[in-house]
């Protein structure tokens, strides 16, 4: 319970950043950790919740990305609706994955391999085309206005970053408190109990899929709002799903406000080590990566374990992985 | 296309002596897989150290990288040993998603520090074989290259050998079968899973000294192989020996004749969808035993 | 690589560390105090020193820096009182969205303007943080036009972009070709399937038929490409009278040695297009066979000028590279002192309009007078090089070359 009042109070916070901060710097800074958050949040809802660990998670932010952005450029269609197709086009991307991999029953490193896999399948074939860019990219024409979504003052963008956060949030507490959200869980728990208990495997976890799909394209269509181009190597590659994954599991996986948590630390950390360790190339990299393992030594359950009294994820009775 | 059918086999024998390179890369990836069941981040980065290990060695010490194997496979053992016993294992707390987390975090430290070190100049070296090829009539086949298939094989024996007749490896097998069960019997399971980290570490520097004479070294290069390398240890079934050493040449033998009859950038994809294949209808490898 | 070379690198950089440390701290924690009582003026350095840019992104910091040290040694900038330039340095990680929140820190810092980030990917981002904060921003190299075309009042490109390029590469390749005779008549592409091989790759086969070379292959590659071996064979099987690669530094290093162990060679010519590493001096020191005789149309320095020989001179005892960033990012920071120069107040409009009105001439490139077009430096053009004796020499434009172009190539040597 801590946790999901500290989760709150940090939320509350944060919704007060653009109107007390006046640093552009730090207004980029809190936009970031917020798009960071969402990512991670859908990362969450099928890792953290589901249990199934995603290495692939860009393939869903690229669509989304490269969604809205052939769909503006190549066909002109208006930025929201292209936005709207974008996120459509990642559940339908995100559920014939798992139709096709929880069918054949892959799971735990097998399943993280396979998104890995078709992550990087994507980013060969959007650059190896010219009407997805080849290896150019997509560059959407800079047109400030709200018809095109975007937006001169980027309080307004941050304030929409903030909502999806607030969205993550209320979905992951659907999740703790709805028949799906409880059937996801079991399904974590252990497949072959779920099953016995007449829970349809496939379909729960395609279903987590889906919406994790939908919300990591979400992420793409925001960031290619925001700086309006997109590469394949940017979207597809493995940058962006280790940024899903890291920020959920330091945070704590299946809680609500565990990716908004990781995020929020991760990114400063990365902050801190640019700071202390100025503008020697690489050296504030690898001291970030020395803070992560030493995060990961002392707070075993996260930060969300830290803030509560029970460890995340693991209830009672499994003790078992 | 106007590709010709002479190319056909130069192109193989290319594929075979580049695959043998992807398999003593994978060995090591898919023993610690098969032993500790973790997917090792860092196996790129520690691939890179070891080439700058090499380049160091031939470039400040006159020490030509074939000879280097000899140093650097016991001191690549050491450090596995070290980094699994003193840094993985204390800070997973034994959960698979912390210890992927450290491994990653691993990479990270050890690809900045390599960039703050050495920059991201690209280094490498120019021995006196670098050159020599062996002219079959047919095709050219470079020298290092040959030396690192046989290299790679002769390695991948030694391997076989240590997991087979050994008491060490006798052990392993225990652990990577049923770790509770060896446990009881008295195997010290920390220490088997350090060992076998060690030796899956010895095996990319291996790699690294039969791999150095034909590439480069950059921070980067690791990421060059560890897609590839994750690729042959699914296609050999995590965990098996002789199945990631088949993968290996199969590999480097598809990705050779892709290139050739797909163009380089989508022969990259024969690769990928292979391995999704794979994943999905035989999840055990083609080589694999276990169900 | 020698050795003392690495030591060098590695204590200049203990050094820049040491220097700005602290700055960076001050100058986040203080982010409102703009007004440098003590007259220092700022200048943000942003490039990619991470990530897979690290190198180029290195080298281009190098060539600013040095710039900024000459120009300070000089007595800093006399219209405002001999006040000195500090730089600001930023890491864009290679990434777009960092170099964007980069560009806001710097902002924040006081920059008065901005020069950078190597890439077109990061570019696009950092013009356009830029232009929120009116800060002029002066881009070094980016190949994508679209960076000078989206009408940013605040953005200018120093180096040719695109088109620029390759219209001159194939200018160029015509008259070589025809001053010796038109030997060249067939051409294999080798080009990266990235960022910019690929529209290379695009125009070259359309403009090539037009000069009389044939094109008989296109082979793309990823980056980074693991083995040559396959893109070797199947120009030995072409056998055509240029290879015209189009690739980055470590592929290119590859491809050169692949082709030197699989005994292919053109019959006429390596003519690259920015070829990764056909103008990086330590790629033709360390390979003098591999590297002979290849031919690049890239940026690079005017070689004839007195300026740029005292240039090549520092660089050369520095123990740096001798590249195009080095270059260009040199030339930029002289281009922004000369702004300020003008501009003789700490201002960030007068600097952008100094920008914009620059004739600038004392280039060590072999530019014309500089003249913004719309944020497009018209008076910048790239060069032709040619790897000869292990030294790299301009071959073309003729009024700034140092050598005579071997061409076509020695058959036996």
């Amino acid at each position: 319970m801590t946790a999901k009042i500290a989760g709150a109070v940090l939320l509350a916070l944060l919704f007060c950043v653009p109107f007390a901060v006046q640093s552009e710097f730090w207004l980029s800074f809190w936009l970031l950790v917020l798009m960071y958050a969402f990512l991670g949040q859908s990362w969450n809802v099928l890792g953290g919740y589901g249990g199934q660990f995603s290495f692939g998670h860009a393939l869903f932010f690229g669509i989304g990305a490269f969604g809205t952005a052939i769909l503006q450029v190549r066909h002109g269609v208006n930025a929201y609706a292209a936005g709207a197709i974008a996120i459509a086009l990642g559940a339908i991307v995100g559920g014939a994955v798992g139709l096709l991999v929880f069918r054949y029953r892959l799971r735990g490193a097998y399943f993280a391999l396979v998104t890995l896999a078709f992550a990087e399948v994507a980013r060969i074939l959007i650059s190896s085309f010219d009407y997805t860019g080849s290896g150019f990219g997509m560059l959407v024409p800079l047109a400030r206005g709200v018809a095109n979504f975007q937006f001169e003052d980027r309080r307004v963008f941050y304030v929409i970053a903030w909502v999806l956060v607030v969205i993550g949030a209320l979905v992951a507490w659907w999740l703790e408190n709805s028949r799906f959200g409880a059937r996801l869980m079991a399904v974590r728990e252990n497949e072959d109990a779920a099953q016995a208990l007449g829970i349809d495997l496939i379909r729960t976890k395609v279903c987590a899929i889906t919406l994790s799909g939908a919300m990591a394209a979400t992420v793409g269509v925001f960031y290619v709002q925001n700086f309006l181009f997109v590469d394949s190597h940017l979207a597809f590659g493995p940058a962006m799903s280790i940024e899903a994954l890291l920020v959920s599991i330091i945070g704590g996986m299946g809680t609500m406000f565990g990716p908004l948590f990781g995020a929020v630390v991760l990114h400063a950390l990365g902050e801190a080590a640019k700071q202390i360790t100025g503008n020697a190339p690489g050296l504030n990299l690898a001291f970030y990566g020395l803070l992560l393992i030493l995060a990961l030594r002392f707070l075993p359950n996260g930060i969300t374990g830290l803030l509560s009294r029970h460890p995340a994820r693991r209830s009672p009775e499994s003790t078992h992985a | 296309m106007m590709v010709n059918f002479s190319l056909l086999l130069p192109a193989v024998l290319n594929g075979v002596t580049t695959g043998a390179i992807y398999a003593l890369i994978a060995l090591g990836l898919t023993l610690i897989y098969g032993v500790l069941h973790i997917i090792n981040f860092a196996h790129g980065s520690l691939l890179m150290l070891a080439l700058y290990a090499a380049f160091f060695l031939y470039t400040l010490a006159g020490i030509d990288p074939y000879v280097a194997v000899l140093i650097l496979v016991p001191a690549f053992f050491v450090l596995g040993y070290g980094l699994q016993r003193f840094v993985i294992q204390p800070t997973s707390h034994g959960r698979d998603e912390n210890i992927l987390l450290v491994t990653l975090g691993l990479a990270i430290i050890i690809d900045n520090l390599a960039l703050w070190l050495w920059t991201s100049t690209t280094r490498t070296i120019d021995t006196s074989y670098a050159f020599e090829v062996i002219d079959l009539g047919f095709a050219f086949i470079p020298l290092p290259k040959i030396i690192a298939f046989f290299g790679a094989l002769a390695f991948a024996a030694l391997l076989w050998a240590l997991i087979t007749f050994t008491d060490l490896g006798r052990a392993i097998r225990a652990v990577a079968r049923e770790r509770d069960g060896a446990r009881l019997v008295g195997i010290r399971v920390e220490h088997v899973y350090a060992m076998t980290f060690g030796i899956g570490t010895a095996a990319v520097a291996a790699a690294a000294c039969f791999l150095l004479p034909t590439f480069y070294v950059t921070p980067q290069v690791g990421y060059a192989f560890v897609l590839v390398a994750f690729t042959t240890v699914v296609l050999g079934g995590m965990g098996s020996f002789v199945g990631a050493l088949s993968a290996g040449l199969l590999l480097g033998i598809v990705e050779s004749l892709g290139g050739l009859y797909l163009g380089e950038s989508l022969g990259q994809l024969g690769i990928f969808v292979i391995f999704i294949l794979i994943l999905l209808f035989r999840p055990m490898g083609l080589f694999g035993a276990r169900a | 690589m020698s050795r003392s070379t690495g030591n060098n690198l590695r204590i200049t950089r203990r050094r820049m560390m040491a220097g700005t440390a602290g700055l960076g701290l001050a100058s986040v924690a203080m982010p409102t105090v703009l007004r440098a009582q003590n007259q220092t003026l700022k200048i943000g350095i942003l490039h990619p020193v991470t990530g897979g840019l690290a190198y180029e992104g290195e080298q281009s910091r190098k060539g600013a820096l040095l710039a900024l040290e000459e120009i300070n040694a000089a007595g800093g900038i006399k219209s405002m009182g001999g006040a000195k330039l500090e730089a600001i340095l930023a890491d864009a990680q290679s990434k777009p969205e960092v170099g964007a929140a980069e560009v806001d820190r710097l902002a924040e810092a006081g920059v008065l303007a901005i020069q950078g980030p190597y890439a077109s990917g990061i570019a696009l981002a950092t013009t356009q943080a830029a232009a929120k904060h009116n800060l002029p921003h002066l881009v070094d190299v980016g190949v994508v036009d679209q960076i000078v075309t989206r009408g940013l009042p605040n953005t200018f490109r120093f180096a040719p972009g695109f088109g620029k390029v390759t219209s001159f590469a194939l200018e160029a390749l015509q008259k070589i070709n025809a001053a010796a005779g038109n030997p060249a008549k067939t051409a294999v592409i080798v080009h990266e399937d990235g960022a910019f091989g690929a529209g290379m790759a695009k125009l070259l086969n359309e403009k090539l038929p037009g000069l009389g070379i044939q094109v008989l292959q296109t082979l793309s590659h990823p980056t980074p490409q693991r083995d040559f071996t396959n893109i070797a064979l199947q120009i030995r099987q072409a056998n055509p009278d240029l290879i015209i690669p189009s690739n980055y530094k470590n592929d290119f290093i590859l491809m050169a040695r692949t082709l030197r162990q699989q005994r292919v060679r053109p019959k006429v010519a390596n003519y690259a297009l920015l070829g990764g590493a056909a103008s990086n001096v330590a790629f033709a020191k360390q390979y003098p066979d591999a590297a002979e005789y290849m031919m690049d149309c890239n940026h690079w320095y005017n070689p004839t000028k007195e300026l740029s020989k005292a240039f090549a001179k520092k660089v050369a005892e520095k123990g740096w590279d001798l590249t195009y960033e080095v270059m260009l990012n040199y030339s930029c920071m002289r281009v922004l002192a000369d702004a300020l120069e003008r501009a003789a107040a700490p201002d960030r409009a007068k600097i952008t309009s100094a920008l914009a009105s620059s004739t600038y001439n004392d280039h060590i490139m072999p530019y014309g007078p500089t003249k913004f077009v719309n944020g497009q430096n018209e008076g910048a053009q790239p060069a032709n090089t040619q790897i000869l004796k292990g030294n790299i020499e301009v071959i073309y434009p003729n009024e700034f070359a140092s050598a005579k172009t071997v061409f076509p190539i020695p058959q036996n040597g």
